[in-house]
């Protein structure tokens, strides 16, 4: 285990320069789809390496690419989402301050394939400091010929530009993001049309995320196939997880799908086990994706062992799974308190709602604010079926994925966690204190443990 | 009206806002990135332009020369500005502190810091200083997880905060009082 796909040389001083990278095989891929492939053969690369969006959403790339309308005479577009604000999620940061031309040699394969002349990076407007370092990175490719006119001489043109944000979780929301690119309001665009259909400027778009364009360089150097022998059934190739939270060892980790949680989690080459006194509960994808007990995030609730994977991570629905989303991976220790990460997470997703679709913009503030009142020992027993009615009839009501992002953090630790819920309101005064569990952990009641 | 839409803030007397020329060429630029009429797409790199050349906020007159510049009606400016929470609408300090907040650093003690700052500095989240020098948001995740508790001032990350590093920043930001903007090279 361990091969390294995408930071095989994060670590190498200079890789952030054209030079150095060039010395270390980039760039490769540039070439050998140019002048030896079809875009095409390129595309049908991708779809055999398996390679699914490494946003969160997990659709497989290749299919992605396929849907792209092709009408005569119009330009078509890709579009790399840098957004990154699903709380949990710091990976492309990284990639792309440590390795900015591994994205812009990808966006140059990939918009090839894809027949884009004119690409865009949508990049967060916090990440300011890293949209200057891709900016230098993209004038050293146009200097040395990877990127404008006629590259490598084989007529094909191509311009990179970097976009920033401005503040807005929900324009990571690829419709949002192509509304923020046009220079408005990140509100979600109703769905049909697909981007790949109608997107940006109303012409055929592609929009993936940084990992997702990163990972093309190597499935087009070694082939599709030697991608998908990483990996484990349809959880192919190596994955990105950011690690935070009360972990002894957090950062940024590439690891081939299938590694065993129990390792991940334990083991000194990735997150080296727990700072405090016990793991409490795991959010493997960011907080966006059921919360689940430390032992299911170990075991399946049919007793076998789960691996880091799109499949295993799932395995139970969200009765007793939950997902590998964006790898924006944190484990909690047991001085944390269940309700009072819930509220936090509530309070982001009505921060965050874009205030299209009542159920979201509505509901969302209630849940804050019924959950706010439960952390702070003022809150009723009816709150709690309060707050899943609320959650449910939020979920599959509303335009975009942010109103299901902000019910499953909800459901998932009511499911869970209801005991520790019922202990804030039978013991107000315990949780006066804000670290009501940093003495003494909260002990679960065997009747609602589900594990 | 939902938490993403903020009031702008519209009282008369507001400095009257003019680009530099130095700006001015930056906005050109990126005007010329964009298809034929398509020119809008600009619209916020260009706000963050001329929030950084406004003392670090969008005042009204700073909107309309926006507007001006890329032939907008005024109020395609205002919805746009309004959505975006790294738009101050309101007057800030020399520095804004953007303290992150989100689950994973809450996890690792942001509340602790966002208190601590409240202290130091004598105001609540989303206050400014008496003496106009810091302005302390707490806001949502800066993907910096990995690294929290952390904070944003203008373009830089400050991570792994203790109390004693943010006391240490804080007295070295006090001695510089030089603005920051999220711009900044």
């Amino acid at each position: 285990m361990g091969r390294k796909l995408l930071l095989e040389h994060a670590d190498v001083p200079g890789i952030q320069g054209l030079e150095t990278y060039r010395a270390k095989g980039g760039y490769r891929s540039v070439e050998k789809a140019l002048r030896t492939m079809s875009p095409e053969a390129v595309v049908e690369e991708v779809k055999k390496s398996g390679l699914r969006g490494r946003g969160g959403a997990g659709f497989p790339t290749g299919m992605k690419w396929s849907f792209l309308a092709k009408p005569e005479g119009v330009p078509r577009h890709l579009v790399v989402n840098a957004d990154e604000s699903e709380p949990g999620t710091f990976k492309d940061r990284y990639l792309m301050e440590r390795i900015p031309h591994l994205l812009i040699e990808g966006m140059v394969t990939a918009s090839y394939a894809l027949g884009s002349n004119l690409s865009f990076i949508y990049i967060r407007g916090e990440y300011f400091y890293v949209s200057r370092i891709l900016e230098r990175a993209i004038a050293e490719a146009y200097a040395a010929g990877w990127l404008g006119k006629n590259i490598l001489g084989t007529g094909y043109d191509l311009d990179i530009h970097v976009q920033v944000g401005a503040g807005a979780y929900i324009c990571g929301e690829e419709t949002a993001l192509l509304e923020s690119l046009e220079g408005k309001r990140g509100n979600p665009r109703i769905k049909p049309p697909f981007p790949a259909v109608k997107g940006l400027y109303d012409r055929p778009t592609v929009v993936n995320n940084v990992e997702t364009i990163a990972a093309v360089v190597p499935i087009v150097n070694d082939g599709g196939e030697e991608y998908a022998k990483i990996g484990v059934g349809k959880s192919t190739g190596t994955k990105l997880i950011s690690a935070g939270g009360n972990i002894k060892r957090p950062g940024v980790y590439e690891i081939e799908l299938g590694v065993s949680c129990d390792e991940f989690i334990n083991s000194d080459e990735w997150c080296g086990g727990v700072e405090g006194r016990a793991f409490k509960a795991v959010v493997p994808g960011g907080s966006s994706v059921p919360i689940v007990p430390y032992e299911l995030f170990l075991k399946t609730a049919a007793g076998e062992s789960r691996l880091m994977t799109y499949e295993s991570l799932s395995d139970g629905g969200f009765a007793s799974g939950t997902m590998l989303g964006s790898g924006g991976f944190y484990a909690y220790n047991d001085a944390q308190c269940i309700v009072r990460s819930t509220w936090n997470h509530a309070r982001f997703y009505h921060h965050e709602s874009c205030g299209q679709c009542s159920p979201c913009r509505e509901g969302t503030g209630w849940l804050e604010k019924v959950l706010e009142r439960l952390e702070h020992g003022e809150g009723r027993m009816e709150d709690i079926d309060l707050l899943w009615d609320i959650q449910r009839k939020i979920e599959g009501n509303t335009i975009c994925p942010l109103g299901d992002a902000a019910a499953w953090p909800v459901a998932s630790a009511i499911r869970h966690f209801r005991d520790e819920f019922e202990y804030h309101v039978r013991f107000p005064q315990k949780v006066k204190d804000p670290k009501h569990f940093a003495k003494e952990p909260f002990v679960r009641n065997a009747k609602f443990a589900t594990a | 009206m939902s938490a993403r839409t903020r009031p702008i803030t519209t009282t008369a007397g507001t400095l009257p806002f003019a680009f530099s020329e130095a700006a001015l060429a930056e906005c050109r630029s990126i005007i010329a990135r964009y298809p034929q009429g398509r020119s809008k797409s600009a619209l916020i790199p260009i706000l963050h332009i001329a929030q950084a050349e406004n003392d670090g906020w969008l005042s009204v007159n700073a909107m309309d020369a926006v507007a001006h510049l890329l032939g907008l009606q005024h109020i395609e400016v205002y919805e746009v500005a309004s959505f975006y929470s790294m738009f101050n609408l309101h007057p800030v300090g020399t520095y804004v502190l953007d303290v992150c907040r989100t689950t994973p650093c809450m996890l690792r003690g942001s509340d602790e810091i966002i208190a601590h700052l409240e202290r130091k500095l004598g105001i609540h989240a989303g206050e400014t200083t008496k003496d106009g020098m810091f302005t302390l948001k707490a806001v949502e995740c800066l993907g910096s997880c990995g690294t929290g508790p952390m904070l944003q001032c203008g373009a830089g990350y400050h991570e792994d905060l203790t109390i004693e590093r943010v006391d240490a920043l804080i007295d070295q930001l006090r001695a510089r009082d030089q603005r920051t903007n999220y711009t900044d090279r």
